[in-house]
């Protein structure tokens, strides 16, 4: 499956860093990535897929979410057919 | 890739405007454990609801850790107990409501409902029998949900059980007086009930419906909210448009959540209900959408007008989201369950009556009222059988779920915690309705429902 995560919060070094290292740690592989900084606010948006994950996925959602909460940044990590739902007819 | 903006309105949604699924409710039919042996008519329902739902509350919960959505509440409707019990006596009844609250307790579900009987034309033994025992039986009970079909635009009213369910709300709040009467708020008379809705207290699993089958209810008066104050001051036009868009997104993850539940658990799906659903929390409030509109409190001059556009237009916006709609499909107005329904019913802006007028172009009816403990079991008969006209003349579904709190009256409180809210006791007119009232029989059916 594939899933969205969104990195959100204040601005500050290294938060790509954090994010990409812990999807590689479970084997979550980035499809395309985008991010936008509007004054300090901080907005990174992945789409990952997961078919490779080392971990199921509940649990790679909690430690991502838990990495994020370490540098002050909060995560989702949504199953990406939720957004197709609600903004695709 | 989507847009980065679509997906941070969903996130703002989910996380500061409280968009979640407010129910996805398990109907499950009991036509086949019905026996003329008590004991073992009490085995196949509990085995039957048990073994249905055995999964409900865990895919539930797996569906919100994958969609990142929450889902409120898991819920089960059963076939009206009147007809699977249809021989049992009261006390019989009883025994199957504390049932019911096993199963339901055991599979962890918020509550189940289907305590239920139609006697639009009149009763059957098995529905008047379950009618006399539900006073007790929501005495006993905590998760059992109960409502009582009182008339159609089909059959008319049955005036006899108008009158009677009157009564059974008043002993029902005694029965409950140690907990501000809370039985009641268990409790709905319904006129033109629908078979499929998954909203306590008034969901029962109808007798048309497949043996089993998975109803969703989405919620986000919130998200309405926001995006009204957003649109700022443009017309009527573009409000109702504002209003649809943004129900078609909300309705959208209620049919993903739909079709995933109903796949995951081997269900058929059955319907997405399109109400929106406040709570008491803080930005879940229907009357924050009316007053975003325009207006400065709920309840004032323009009140119904706004209602009704927003009724329409959700129901607009969510038709086209969903394969199949259903259920009650409106925007609900329970007092006690909205913190702007109950701001403005304490400054004296919202009004049973206002709410009466409301409930013309919404649904469901006069919903989680508290009035004065001391109210007539005639004047709730009387209160009942106005709103039940509205739902048979303009043919669609109303109910009453009023709480006559035992010992207050108005100017106090009453609080029934959770979702189920607080409220301040509103004040009934004093004028009495009991000649009128006792006349007994039905009132014949307009003249509309004549269509063939």
């Amino acid at each position: 499956m594939r899933a969205v995560i969104t990195v959100t919060g204040k601005d500050r070094v290294g938060i790509i860093a954090m994010a990409s290292a812990e999807c590689a740690k479970y084997g979550a592989n980035i499809v395309d990535i985008s991010q936008t900084v509007m004054k300090e606010y901080f907005a990174m948006i992945m789409l990952t897929e997961l078919d490779g994950l080392n971990t199921d996925f509940s649990d790679f959602s909690e430690k991502i979410k838990e990495a994020g909460r370490e540098v002050g940044v909060e995560i989702s990590v949504m199953h990406e057919d939720i957004f197709n739902a609600m903004h695709r007819i | 890739m989507l847009n980065t903006n679509d997906i941070l309105q969903t996130i703002r949604m989910i996380r500061e405007e409280n968009l979640d699924i407010r129910t996805v409710t398990m109907g499950i039919s009991l036509f086949d454990c019905i026996s003329d042996d008590q004991a073992r008519l009490e085995t196949k329902i509990y085995d039957k609801i048990t073994s249905s739902a055995k999964d409900l509350v865990s895919v539930c919960q797996e569906l919100e850790r994958t969609y990142g959505i929450p889902i409120v509440n898991k819920r089960i409707s059963v076939t009206p107990i009147s007809y699977v019990g249809a021989g049992l006596s009261p006390e019989g009844f009883v025994r199957l409501a504390r049932l019911l609250d096993r199963a339901a307790a055991a599979l962890g579900v918020n509550f189940i409902g289907g305590y239920s009987a139609h006697v639009q034309k009149g009763e059957i033994i098995g529905a008047r029998n379950l009618i006399e025992s539900i006073p007790q039986a929501l005495s006993e009970t905590e998760l059992v949900c109960s409502s009582i079909n009182v008339a159609t635009t089909k059959a008319g009213i049955n005036m006899d059980a108008v009158r009677r369910m009157g009564e059974i709300v008043k002993e029902t709040a005694y029965l409950t007086r140690e907990r501000d009467s809370i039985g009641c708020a268990k409790l709905v008379v319904f006129a033109n009930i629908p078979e499929d809705n998954p909203f306590m207290a008034g969901a029962l699993h109808g007798i048309g419906e497949p043996d089993r089958v998975i109803n969703v209810g989405v919620s986000g008066p919130g998200v309405v909210a926001a995006a009204i104050k957003e649109a700022g001051s443009c017309d009527f036009s573009a409000l109702a448009d504002t209003v649809k868009k943004i129900a078609f997104k909300i309705t959208r993850v209620g049919q993903l959540i739909a079709s995933e539940a109903a796949k995951r658990l081997g269900v058929p799906y059955g319907i997405v209900d399109l109400s929106l659903a406040p709570t008491p929390a803080a930005g879940d409030s229907v009357a924050e959408i009316l007053e975003n509109m325009g207006l400065e409190r709920t309840g004032t001059h323009g009140t119904t007008a706004a209602l009704a556009l927003l009724n329409d237009a959700v129901k607009k916006g969510g038709v086209m989201a969903s394969g199949h709609v259903g259920g009650l499909s409106g925007a609900f107005i329970p007092v006690s369950e909205d913190r702007g329904m109950i701001a403005a019913a304490e400054c004296g802006t919202l009004t049973l009556d206002k709410l009466e007028a409301m409930t013309a172009v919404c649904s469901v009816g006069l919903d989680m009222i508290a009035i004065p403990g001391d109210t007539e079991a005639s004047t709730i008969s009387g209160i009942i059988a106005d709103e039940i006209s509205i739902g048979v003349v303009n043919n669609k579904t109303t109910a009453v779920r009023v709480i006559p709190v035992f010992g207050k009256g108005v100017g106090d409180y009453a609080e029934f915690g959770g979702l189920l809210g607080y409220a301040p006791i509103m004040p009934v007119k004093n004028g009495d309705c009991r000649d009128f009232i006792s006349r007994g029989g039905r009132i014949p059916a307009p003249i509309h429902s004549l269509k063939n």
